[in-house]
């Protein structure tokens, strides 16, 4: 004897809506779990597509090289002989540009220093570098011209500066063409950078980028911070990498003293412990459901003895202990498919109303959180009616049509 | 034909066995009209129990129709509850929620009728008791008289070959208990088997068979047939 599933649909919901507190409770509770375990996974998820957005908004096919070995190593004749590792320099970067692999480079020098006009003053980040900085970093200029493209050694007394800078130093005045004071060296502004174009750890907008040269005269050194290289396609940054290591341990007299890391490496690990993260935090507001499927448990329990003359009269009219099961389990499925509807929509709204407030983070709960949470949320509620359910299925007939 | 032999049933209260039944042989004639009467306590609920299958006897043997139910799995006896037997309750239990109409349809709807099947049966039931007009109503909006009327009809929607009835006017006032008994007894004479669980002296009076219970015995069977 099967109960038809149009039959059975009915019976679970004029029950359900027969007694609705406690619907209403424990739709409340499945609708919080669910929304919880979705909302949490759209910010985790939010956060790993803001960072890999930033990280792509470093250039395109990038490897970055710095002084120094990254992996630690314990004692190898370099530290033996009380070695540090050799600074890279202008002749560094310019002999990055032999390879095949390669289409363009920028030196990168940092500091800070006073940059003042009249007596408007303030300390700013200095970014010494080269023409190609802008195409790499993927900046915009705003008025005027970027860096010029002269021989990397030349040191002019230009200043590209940030729109902030700008605003800052020149208010409403023309800024264009105006010597600007950047230590004790004075420098002519030739343009102002696009207020787009922020990314990890440089606020472009606070910025003043100068020829690398000068920069490095500024500092007084002769180093670079940094050579960004851009490998001429996807497929180029493996063979790039290679030969920027070959190369510079062949000037070096053959010491590995430089690391040389891709933009794409980077850009994976971070992919992975963000998503190690929305895991994580889903897996914390999984733990809410398991709550919401306690509390079903305990509803569905209450519900059946409050029911029991009902559940006595269904098996005195021929209601199998399947069926019975059955019914009690339609009803659980229905709780929990409707709470976890709803705590899906709730999830989905918080999630908008995040993305309207915080524009950068695009707080957005991915597929597999949204089918997880549903399919938790569902099998909870089955899982924890069956107890309640057997219970109602066992009931003696008897016992319960007298309400004894 | 309901044949017991030797049917006990005994409860464990404390260290106490009760025999709320003890070593009942009853035999009853397809389309008898029995009355069961005795004391509180006396076990004629625990007979009618046993008979309509919501309870197991502790030993001896039962058969219905020529069939032994006494081994059947519950599921087995589930299926023999929902085609062979009605039952009609004191307390009425109809369940609140659901119309006249769909408390009837119940016993069709866990036998998994399809619905088209079903509501010419609901209609037939409620027109035969004269509820028709109420089958949209819940028990709620209904009177005694009218929710043991429905509950009728539901004992009756499946055809059974047996009508189960514990004090089946305990609720009710006196006209409507008049009612449902002259209900009961129309049934009855159409074929189907009554059996009755009474308090009420006058009521037993009127079964053709009258069987008296005291402690679990049956004492004197002051039938009008044997």
């Amino acid at each position: 004897m099967a109960l038809h599933s149009g039959d059975l649909r009915r019976f679970a919901w004029r029950a359900l809506r027969g007694f609705p507190a406690r619907t209403l409770l424990m739709l409340t509770a499945m609708a919080i779990g669910v929304s919880a375990v979705v909302l949490l996974t759209a910010l985790g998820e939010g956060a790993r597509r803001y960072v890999t957005g930033e990280f792509a908004s470093l250039g395109t096919n990038l490897l970055i090289v710095f002084p120094g070995r990254s992996e630690t190593a314990g004692i190898n004749p370099s530290t033996m002989m009380g070695e540090t590792p050799r600074d890279l320099t202008l002749d560094d970067a310019q002999a990055l540009l032999r390879s095949h692999s390669v289409r363009r480079i920028a030196p990168i020098n940092v500091g800070s220093a006073d940059v003042s006009r009249q007596r408007r003053s303030r300390e700013v980040v200095i970014l010494g570098s080269n023409q190609d900085l802008l195409d790499i970093r993927h900046w915009e200029i705003d008025q005027g011209r970027f860096l010029p493209s002269a021989d990397l050694t030349s040191a002019s007394p230009v200043a590209v500066i940030g729109d902030k800078i700008r605003a800052e130093l020149f208010g409403a005045e023309r800024a264009l063409g105006e010597w600007i004071r950047i230590g004790d060296r004075r420098f002519r502004v030739i343009g102002i950078l696009g207020t787009e174009g922020r990314s990890i750890g440089v606020d472009v907008q606070e910025t003043v980028i100068i020829p690398v040269a000068s920069a490095q005269q500024l500092f007084n050194t002769a180093s670079l911070f940094r050579i960004l290289v851009e490998a001429k396609s996807r497929d180029a940054i493996e063979p790039a990498k290679k030969f920027i290591i070959d190369l510079l341990q062949q000037r070096h007299q053959g010491e590995r003293d430089v690391t040389v890391i891709t933009q794409d490496a980077v850009l994976q690990t971070f992919d992975r412990i963000l998503t190690a993260l929305t895991y994580a935090v889903g897996g914390i507001a999984a733990i809410s459901l398991a709550v919401a499927g306690i509390l079903i448990m305990n509803v569905m329990l209450v519900a059946v003895t409050q029911r029991t003359a009902e559940i006595g009269l269904l098996k005195a009219l021929g209601a199998t202990p399947r069926q019975i099961l059955t019914l009690i389990l339609a009803e659980a499925l229905m709780l929990s498919a409707i709470g976890a509807s709803a705590g899906m929509a709730l999830g989905q709204l918080g999630s908008y109303l995040i993305r309207v407030v915080f524009p950068q983070l695009p707080a957005q709960a991915p597929g597999w959180s949204l089918l997880t949470a549903l399919a938790v949320a569902i099998l909870t509620g089955l899982l924890f009616s069956l107890l309640p359910a057997r219970r109602a299925a066992r009931l003696d007939p008897v016992l319960a049509l007298t309400g004894r | 034909m309901i044949e017991l032999s030797h049917i006990r049933r005994s409860f464990q209260v404390g260290d106490q066995l009760v025999h709320a039944l003890d070593d009942v042989s009853l035999v009853i004639e397809e389309g008898a009209y029995v009355s069961i009467m005795g004391p509180s306590g006396s076990g004629k609920s625990t007979l009618l129990n046993l008979i309509g299958l919501l309870d197991r006897p502790s030993a001896g043997s039962y058969r219905l129709n020529g069939q032994d139910v006494t081994a059947l799995s519950d599921y087995e006896q589930a299926q023999v509850r929902n085609r062979s037997i009605g039952f009609v309750f004191q307390m009425f239990h109809l369940i609140p929620r659901l119309t006249a109409a769909e408390n009837v349809e119940l016993p069709l709807l866990l036998a998994g009728m399809p619905p088209e099947q079903r509501r010419p049966l609901v209609d037939a039931a409620l027109a035969e008791l004269q509820m028709t007009d109420r089958s949209r109503h819940r028990p709620d909006q209904l009177s005694g008289g009218q929710r043991q009327r429905v509950a009728i009809a539901r004992a009756v929607v499946t055809q059974p070959k047996v009508l189960l009835a514990d004090e089946p006017t305990g609720n009710l006032d006196q006209h409507s208990g008049a009612a449902v008994i002259s209900i009961l007894e129309t049934l009855n004479r159409r074929g189907i088997t009554l059996i009755m669980v009474t308090h009420d002296p006058e009521m037993g009076r009127r079964a053709r068979r009258r069987l008296r219970m005291v402690d679990g015995r049956l004492s004197g069977t002051a039938d009008g047939t044997a």
